[in-house]
């Protein structure tokens, strides 16, 4: 990969996320073969991902998910086909040079037990020759990203953070050097349930404003579904069972796979999903002193709302906090109702 | 309910861990071993001038002598544990590098024979077969140093944790990069137990160096024994006890201060 990718995908970043920060990837027949097993690790794997897309990678373990992704930046070597990111044959480039441009992050988040924070985030950089004042600059300001202050962590070896501080130098570390294109192995995985989430919070929006095309592996489907613009569901040999929109997959699996990897709840799943924007509100119920609902909220929160409240209606509020409408049960059913026809999204 | 909606702009706390420890070099507890010995110098010290030294006792109890085997003894015993360090590092870590696991075993099997022969037989083996003197002594205790080393070295790069070494080869370091970088200086505290043990085994060995006229401290226990000079044999063998004690501690220090820190 040349580094013309390298400095317009900084540029993307650097005009405040206004065009998408990542490229195209696009795998073609990729099969990985295992030396001495007769079956394949992945089979006949193809899929294209579309520029500044967050595509989650969902299954068992052992389904071939994490070779998949590793392929892309040859730390596993495919028996054959092709991957292509940005048009360009990954297979035909240097793969140390290929890797400087793709950020990495693992579930051990492997940070350098012996180089400080800000030199285990400098690391990338440095590889690529930039200049000391640069790479300084740049750590300051990915520990902000990921909302370390800077005074505080820079100095401190990585020994000395909890689990879910070093994931987020884990994450600033693949950003480092801007890469277009990040693969992600499992990066919440080893933390605990309330890390987990304020880790996934915090990615979201940090992904709103990166807008880097993402690979991200996980067996978690609530991860997926939170997290990703589409989900690759695989089963055994990385065999693609759907690969859809969070909504799609959740309102119309492919087949009993799916279905069985959904688990119970779908419904409620699919509501976290969609905003109350989404329903027909009726008249405010002027009743006072009523539980209320935020009009930004989803119709996961207004069921929840409801529920608790015991109302056949509760008012939705806006951020003026002047109740704009009010929502029912039967008005959160019709829009999961609308949905079943479906109307394929962009993409799908 | 809104503050599942609002959650997200409170994730901005961060906990608070104790700041970096400094690291503590200079401690009462790290001088005891220097003036242990000292006190058991200055003890030998009064209790020798404290002798009726015959003349033969004479010949080896002065500060010439003494001073000269002692040079004799160190130049053995670094010497030799620096050619070990020369010859058994690169080879520990092209060992543990190699994907054959034959190459691998020869090495080590090799390295166990050096040490499992005792030494004496080792020093007049050479001997026998080439010459006596300083050069043979120093390629004995080369050879019966080198194990420690070679397996440290091995051990310590193969400890370095899997996930260290992939993200490492993930950010685009190259094979080369990956070891001076991140594995030599994550193994440097196993290879520095290696070669402070092969230090203190040297400062051992080298006493039999007297066996095939290579000097040392040897000489005094030899003679001591050999002349029913006890005075002699005692201060011979309090020194060669007070020179490992303290190569052990220089080498204990040297391991602190290099170990990278965060580790």
């Amino acid at each position: 990969m040349s580094d013309s990718t390298a400095t317009r995908a900084a540029t993307g970043a650097a005009s405040a996320g206004s065009t998408p920060g990542g490229v195209g990837i696009t795998l073609d027949k990729v099969t990985k073969i295992y030396a001495g097993q007769g079956a394949p690790a992945v089979d006949d794997f193809s899929m294209s991902v579309q520029p500044g897309e967050l595509v989650m990678f969902v299954g068992p373990s052992g389904c071939g998910k994490t070779t998949t992704m590793k392929m892309i930046n040859r730390i596993i070597e495919p028996t054959s086909g092709s991957i292509a990111i940005d048009g360009r044959d990954v297979l035909s480039l240097n793969p140390n040079e290929l890797r400087r441009h793709i950020g990495y992050v693992i579930q051990q988040i492997g940070l350098f037990p012996h180089m400080t924070i800000a030199e285990n985030i400098a690391v990338v950089p440095r590889l690529l020759g930039w200049g000391k004042q640069k790479i300084a600059d740049r750590v300051d300001e990915l520990l902000n990203t990921v909302q370390l202050d800077p005074g505080t962590f820079a100095a401190r070896y990585p020994k000395q953070l909890s689990g879910g501080q070093q994931q987020r130098v884990g994450v600033a570390r693949a950003l480092a050097a801007d890469p277009p294109v990040m693969l992600m192995d499992e990066p919440f995985g080893a933390t605990d349930p309330i890390t987990r989430e304020k880790l996934q919070a915090e990615f979201l929006r940090l992904q709103e404003s990166i807008g880097k095309t993402i690979i991200f592996v996980t067996h978690d489907f609530d991860e997926a579904i939170r997290l990703g613009d589409r989900i690759a569901v695989l089963s055994d040999r990385s065999q693609i069972e759907q690969f859809d929109t969070p909504a799609n997959i959740l309102s119309a699996p492919a087949n009993d796979y799916v279905r069985s990897f959904i688990g119970q709840g779908a419904a409620l799943k699919r509501l976290a999903l969609i905003p109350i924007a989404d329903a027909t509100l009726s008249a405010v119920t002027g009743v006072k002193n009523a539980p209320t609902v935020a009009a930004d909220a989803t119709l996961r929160d207004a069921l929840d709302a409801l529920v608790l409240a015991g109302l056949p209606a509760i008012d939705v509020v806006g951020g003026d906090g002047r109740a704009v409408g009010s929502i029912t049960v039967d008005a959160i059913s019709a829009v999961l109702g609308a949905e079943l026809p479906g109307v394929p999204p962009a993409g799908a | 309910m809104m503050s599942t909606v609002t959650s997200d702009t409170q994730l901005m706390a961060t906990r608070t861990v104790v700041p970096p420890a400094r690291r503590r070099v200079f401690t009462l507890k790290r001088f005891t071993t220097p003036i242990v010995v000292v006190v058991i110098l200055a003890v030998l010290l009064w209790w020798v001038s404290s002798l009726e030294l015959d003349s033969i006792e004479q010949r080896t109890l002065n500060w010439d002598y003494i001073t000269l085997r002692i040079g004799e003894h160190l130049s053995l015993t670094v010497v030799a544990s620096a050619l070990v360090a020369v010859l058994a590092i690169p080879l520990g870590v092209a060992t543990a590098k190699s994907p054959s696991k034959v190459f691998r075993a020869i090495v080590l099997a090799l390295a166990n024979i050096g040490q499992a022969t005792p030494a004496v037989g080792v020093v007049i083996l050479l001997a026998i077969l080439w010459q006596t003197g300083y050069t043979t002594a120093l390629v004995a205790l080369v050879i019966y140093a080198f194990l420690p080393v070679l397996r440290n070295t091995m051990i310590g790069i193969d400890q370095v944790d899997a996930n260290v070494r992939e993200s490492a080869r993930g950010m685009g370091m190259t094979p080369a990069q990956v070891l001076m970088r991140i594995e030599l200086p994550l193994a440097v505290p196993v290879i520095l137990a290696g070669l402070r043990t092969a230090l203190v085994f040297c400062v051992g060995v080298a006493t039999i160096a007297t066996f095939i006229n290579a000097g040392g401290l040897g000489d005094m226990i030899v003679n001591g024994l050999k002349l029913q000079r006890y005075p002699v044999l005692v201060v011979g063998a309090v020194l060669v006890a007070c020179i490992a004690l303290l190569i052990d501690w220089v080498a204990g220090f040297i391991e602190d201060i290099v170990t990278p820190r965060g580790l």
